[in-house]
């Protein structure tokens, strides 16, 4: 499908900032899960927050743009040499011919939750210190980004809830594949507000303690917040053996419920295989699947039948979300960064605070990290509305 | 890229379908912006269409009036969906309530709050399994989707495009103004000419040119405060069936340039 090459990318979440921090955490079992809350809940929820947000101010000239969001999306704009690479390929592409793609779900709506508890007591107007279409509005992160980092090609916001930043590589392929541009950043950005946190509550699946992916005991999610950013171009003397490929992306919708997923599984089972289909692959030659489980009791076990169905019994699977929450609109280029990451090192990741996997489940679930022949994976991310994503990674040198 | 228009399908004040709204769009009768009552989400099964909110059913209007003048089936088309904002209404309803001391939020208007709400329903009362992706540009948002939508049709043959926008009630609509109260426009593309072709579209990559204006002054401030409405000067040009150039309103710097042509009724250009 693309021949597209990570030629940087770039991770902030609950277990550090930078591949290096995050490798080590994930090397370790080291969940970034808190019972500190941001914004407390009527239950005993954990979340996945990164630290020194709340004081991080954006600087000048940038302020109008200050907000939680944006501030997460400039500390992953500044891991990993991401900066570098982007200036790289400004000058190797006309600026007009790099496009942007990010996903996120709520943006910098936390801002416009604080105001609606400022408006003016008499008039009801809202205080004049927020910037909507800096903040809230859902192209407020790729406006902040593309201003930031002096981008003047084709630009949008993928919002499609939890499968958002998923979602974004199918668009920059396609955008790559349809001549618009020559490149594309590619990212996510998600962080905790009150509208995610007491809605989900209102679903009542937020687990009380921390989630426990696959768990027979599991209860539900921790919302977590996390921002990560690829840089993708067709291959080029700049990449090296071991640069991560995108191999391919499948989508499909489950046509069932607006916040429910089919209960077999089967969009999930859909785009896993468009993405085999688009990638060239046959389910034999996945060696890790990175999984969306979020802990609900209902998704787990829909994934597991989708999962079973297609790979059957043996391939190495795990979920991340026991490591930093379940990131909305950030998770699915969460995910394929643990995936390019279990490809870099050779090594899967485990699922902490997973402690007995249910004993319905067919899948081989991994509760514990180890070291393994990786060359391809799969990456899933399902979200709201019946959106399913599933992207494949590979290795240049293969 | 190339993209020939199978289907055309638009909802707004004064404009209600589009066969209704050609003499107007192409300046032959004058515009007149009456408000119509917003149709039934009529494709939705009974208890979903009591929780679809307002924006859905400006979304489905124009999604299948497209769907049906191009005859596509819609369990073979991938859906792209753009708008401004959200569902405004439910945005309000939620921040409203969560500035209370204990919030009690609504689940239902939890999963309504979600940027891809449209495209949910969408896909329930289509009971299609294909793609569908919400794309966000602010004021832009339309282009984007033309784009999102074209590159969509260029690998699997066709897609459909519905762009909406409804404005945000007070507070938040004070400072973030929508004018019209609703707008909704639908496009079948595809990416190779067929007898349903009704006119071709050649985009080229983003210019630094500024958008082409509508020369009626009513439509033009409708272009202007309503971003799905940026959308406007290539509709009027499809409804003077003249081969014309039009820039459409992107992103600072980066306008999008469409070359329209006609196809005869052979189905060739």
């Amino acid at each position: 499908m693309t021949g597209l090459v990570f030629s940087a990318f770039s991770v902030v979440s609950p277990i550090g900032a930078g591949q290096q921090e995050t490798l080590a955490n994930l090397r370790m079992g080291h969940s970034g899960l808190t019972a500190k809350p941001l914004i407390p809940l009527p239950i005993a929820a954990y979340s996945g927050q990164v630290d020194g947000l709340t004081d991080s101010v954006l600087p000048d000239p940038w302020s109008a743009y200050d907000c939680r969001n944006h501030r997460l999306a400039l500390r992953a704009l500044l891991q990993d040499d991401l900066m570098d690479a982007v200036e790289g390929a400004k000058r190797r592409y006309h600026p007009s011919r790099i496009g942007l793609f990010l996903g996120t779900s709520t943006s910098g709506i936390l801002e416009t939750e604080q105001a609606y508890r400022h408006r003016d007591p008499v008039t009801g107007a809202l205080p004049k210190t927020l910037h909507y279409a800096e903040t809230h509005n859902t192209y407020a992160l790729g406006r902040f980004v593309r201003e930031f980092l002096g981008l003047q090609g084709p630009s949008y916001v993928i919002s499609t809830a939890c499968a958002a930043s998923a979602k974004a590589f199918a668009s920059a392929a396609r955008m790559i594949d349809a001549g618009v541009c020559d490149a594309a950043l590619v990212g996510g950005v998600d962080t905790l507000c009150g509208t995610t946190l007491f809605g989900f509550h209102a679903l009542g699946v937020i687990a009380e303690g921390p989630c426990r992916p696959f768990d027979a005991e599991r209860n539900g999610i921790s919302i977590g917040e996390g921002a990560g950013f690829v840089l993708l171009e067709r291959p080029h003397g700049g990449h090296h053996d071991r640069s991560i490929r995108l191999l391919g992306v499948g989508e499909s919708s489950d046509a069932y419920h607006m916040s429910s997923p089919h209960p077999q599984g089967e969009g999930a089972r859909k785009a896993m295989e468009n993405a085999l289909h688009a990638a060239g692959l046959c389910a034999e030659e996945i060696d890790y699947i990175n999984l969306h489980g979020t802990a609900t009791i209902i998704g787990d076990a829909a994934e597991d039948k989708a999962v079973s169905s297609l790979f059957g019994k043996t391939v190495p699977c795990s979920s991340s979300k026991g490591f930093t929450g379940h990131t909305l609109g950030a998770s699915g280029v969460l995910g394929v960064i643990f995936g390019a990451l279990a490809l870099r090192a050779q090594f899967i990741p485990g699922s902490p605070h997973t402690r007995t996997i249910d004993p319905d489940f067919v899948i081989n679930y991994q509760r514990i990290g180890q070291t393994a022949s990786v060359r391809h994976v799969l990456c899933n991310t399902f979200g709201f509305g019946g959106v399913n994503c599933s992207v494949i990674l590979g290795q240049a040198g293969e | 890229m190339k993209l020939f228009i199978e289907g055309i399908g638009l909802l707004a004040p004064g404009l209600s379908g589009w066969p209704a709204s050609q003499d107007v769009l192409a300046g032959i009768i004058p515009y007149q912006g009456t408000l119509t009552p917003l149709p039934m989400a009529t494709l939705l099964p009974s208890n979903e269409r009591r929780r679809a909110p307002e924006i859905v059913r400006v979304a489905l209007a124009v999604g299948l009036e497209a769907l049906t003048s191009s005859q596509r089936n819609p369990a073979q088309l991938p859906a792209v969906f753009a708008s401004s904002g959200g569902e405004g209404n439910t945005i309000h309803e939620i921040m409203c309530t969560l500035a209370d001391a204990e919030p009690a939020l609504s689940p239902t208007h939890f999963h309504n709050s979600v940027h891809n709400v449209c495209a949910g329903y969408w896909s329930i009362a289509t009971g299609s399994h294909q793609a569908t992706t919400s794309v966000c540009a602010y004021d832009g948002s339309f282009a984007a989707g033309l784009l999102e939508a074209g590159a969509q049709a260029q690998i699997s043959g066709a897609a459909l495009l519905i762009a909406y926008d409804m404005p945000y009630p007070a507070p938040l609509g004070d400072i973030r103004s929508i004018g019209a109260p609703f707008f909704g426009i639908a496009f079948v593309l595809a990416s190779a000419p067929s007898p349903m072709s009704v006119a071709c579209l050649s985009m080229a990559t983003g210019t630094e040119t500024e958008p082409t204006l509508v020369p009626n002054p009513s439509l033009e401030v409708l272009r202007r405060h309503t971003p799905a409405a940026r959308c406007l000067p290539l509709l009027c040009a499809l409804a003077e069936k003249q081969p014309q150039v039009v820039v459409l309103d992107y992103l600072p710097g980066y306008s999008l340039p469409l070359e329209i042509s006609f196809i005869n009724s052979l189905g060739e250009k």
